[in-house]
């Protein structure tokens, strides 16, 4: 365990795995979001109250879980930096936090697409609404904050304590927004409560979620390579690399 | 030597106790912020022209102003204590005080928290007394006057206290000012929705009690957590320079 540990402060010895890793996750996050998404498209049934437009939530669902968990991975990321002061961390946190914005911005998107048939408005003021729209601004600062320190260390440390400090906040933020919303309006959309799926819904659900998953674990490996080659591009092993690349 | 005068002796190097440092910095920091009044006098100006701004670009008339008046003097208050943050750790940190706060023996979070009060003191307390004013000028009734003034007194210390997180984190950055904001008004919004929510309650008539604690419960968070953040990112700074 904690030889595993050590090993994962390597950057060259993290490069090697990922390198093993990497098609598998690609396939495997291929083949299930492919699987999850075409069931889900075309052959679950209808809505019997939305009819069609209900089927983005195999868009919508995966991101939006996925642009919160990414937030936590963040987290626990930013402390192993503050605590054991492992340049992976970093990597990870830097590489996936324009992935989280993204997601967190295609979570906004397709719920507004879904809105407008369904609510007839692109946008409310509602309470998972606007908590996910104050969790894109929490990735944004943390992008901004990262890109404005130019040394590596503390460019580090400070992007970690501004991720530990948002992540205690994001409970407080999602209760208070709740608290607000019911204040100054009465729940005219139960979003929390969803009809009882039934399983030709749910499975391709499910499916497109862990695909989207190994989707974003490929993918993060892939930004965490390019972020190890940027950083340690004056290394013995990065040259020696390259010079194999171009023979 | 007797045993009374021994007692009464003292080595020369012994340090100073934690609560008379903390005593001395906040006592510093207000001595030389009135050196420099107009300082002081800026985030009230703009505190004031911002809530003017309302009624003329929006609307002048009476019902919406009672609506919306808490809400605009709140987000007033808390873009004129954003502006002030920069002031925070800015002169320390440039002519090199702040080092030599980060090697002093007492632990650097309650120095912090000395620095957070002379802060509040200076820009978030007199905002609390402008409210009246403004207050009537927005035709908010006298009970909701009196929340409001309330709602910002246990408010505007969380906002310092927060805000003081962001400036230690941006300090000595080129784009200082825009980054703070970027970074800590996210972590506002919630004061913002408990202390709004509170006038609105008061001005249905609802007991405001369960607010005004919860505000308190922010207030408790906010003095045990973030100056543990605040030192973190200091260090952080100053290694960085």
């Amino acid at each position: 365990m904690w030889q595993l540990f050590h090993k994962l402060g390597s950057p060259k010895w993290f490069f090697g795995i990922a390198n093993r890793l990497m098609p598998w996750l690609l396939l495997g996050g291929v083949a299930l979001l492919f699987a999850g998404l075409i069931w889900g498209l075309a052959f679950a049934p209808q809505d019997y109250l939305q009819g069609n437009s209900y089927r983005i939530i195999f868009i919508h669902v995966p991101s939006a879980f996925l642009a919160q968990s990414v937030y936590i991975m963040m987290a626990v990321a930013a402390a192993v930096t503050l605590v054991w002061r492992m340049k992976l961390a970093d990597v990870f946190v830097k590489s996936v936090a324009p992935v989280g914005a993204v997601l967190t911005f295609l979570a906004l998107f397709t719920g507004a697409v879904w809105g407008k048939p369904t609510w007839g408005t692109w946008w409310i003021w509602d309470a998972r609404l606007t908590s996910m729209l104050i969790l894109l601004f929490l990735y944004f600062g943390v992008i901004a904050l990262g890109a404005a320190i130019s040394d590596e260390k503390s460019s580090a440390r400070a992007v970690a304590v501004l991720v530990l400090v948002g992540v205690v906040n994001i409970p407080i933020i999602k209760y208070s927004v709740e608290w607000w919303n019911t204040l100054h309006q009465p729940a005219t959309f139960k979003l929390t409560e969803k009809p009882s799926m039934p399983a030709e819904m749910w499975v391709p659900l499910l499916l497109s979620v862990l695909g989207l998953y190994l989707i974003f674990g490929w993918f993060a490996c892939l930004r965490m390579q390019t972020e190890i080659l940027i950083r340690e591009r004056r290394t013995r092993w990065v040259k020696e690399l390259v010079l194999a690349g171009r023979s | 030597m007797t045993s009374d005068t021994r007692a009464g002796w003292r080595p020369v190097t012994e340090s100073v106790g934690s609560v008379r440092a903390m005593k001395a910095l906040f006592l510093r920091d207000l001595k030389t912020a009135f050196r420099q009044r107009q300082d002081l006098l800026n985030p009230l100006l703009f505190f004031i022209m911002v809530v003017t701004l309302f009624p003329l670009g929006v609307s002048p008339e009476v019902s919406f102003l009672q609506q919306a008046g808490s809400g605009i003097l709140w987000v007033a208050a808390l873009l004129s204590v954003l502006l002030s943050l920069d002031h925070l750790f800015r002169h320390d940190y440039d002519d090199g005080t702040l080092e030599q706060l980060v090697l002093q023996p007492q632990p650097l979070f309650l120095l912090v928290l000395a620095k957070v009060a002379a802060h509040w003191v200076l820009t978030g307390l007199p905002l609390v007394l402008l409210a009246p004013i403004l207050g009537i000028m927005v035709h908010l009734d006298g009970n909701s006057i009196g929340v409001l003034c309330l709602t910002l007194l246990i408010g505007t210390p969380v906002l310092s206290l927060i805000g003081a997180i962001g400036a230690a984190l941006t300090l000595g950055l080129r784009s200082a000012g825009v980054l703070l904001s970027l970074l800590i008004i996210p972590l506002y919004i919630p004061v913002l929705i408990f202390g709004t929510g509170t006038v609105a309650a008061a001005g249905e008539g609802a007991p405001v009690s369960g607010y005004v604690a919860l505000m308190g419960a922010f207030l408790v968070l906010a003095v045990t957590l973030a100056p543990f953040a605040s030192a973190a990112a200091l260090r952080i700074s100053l290694s960085n320079a």
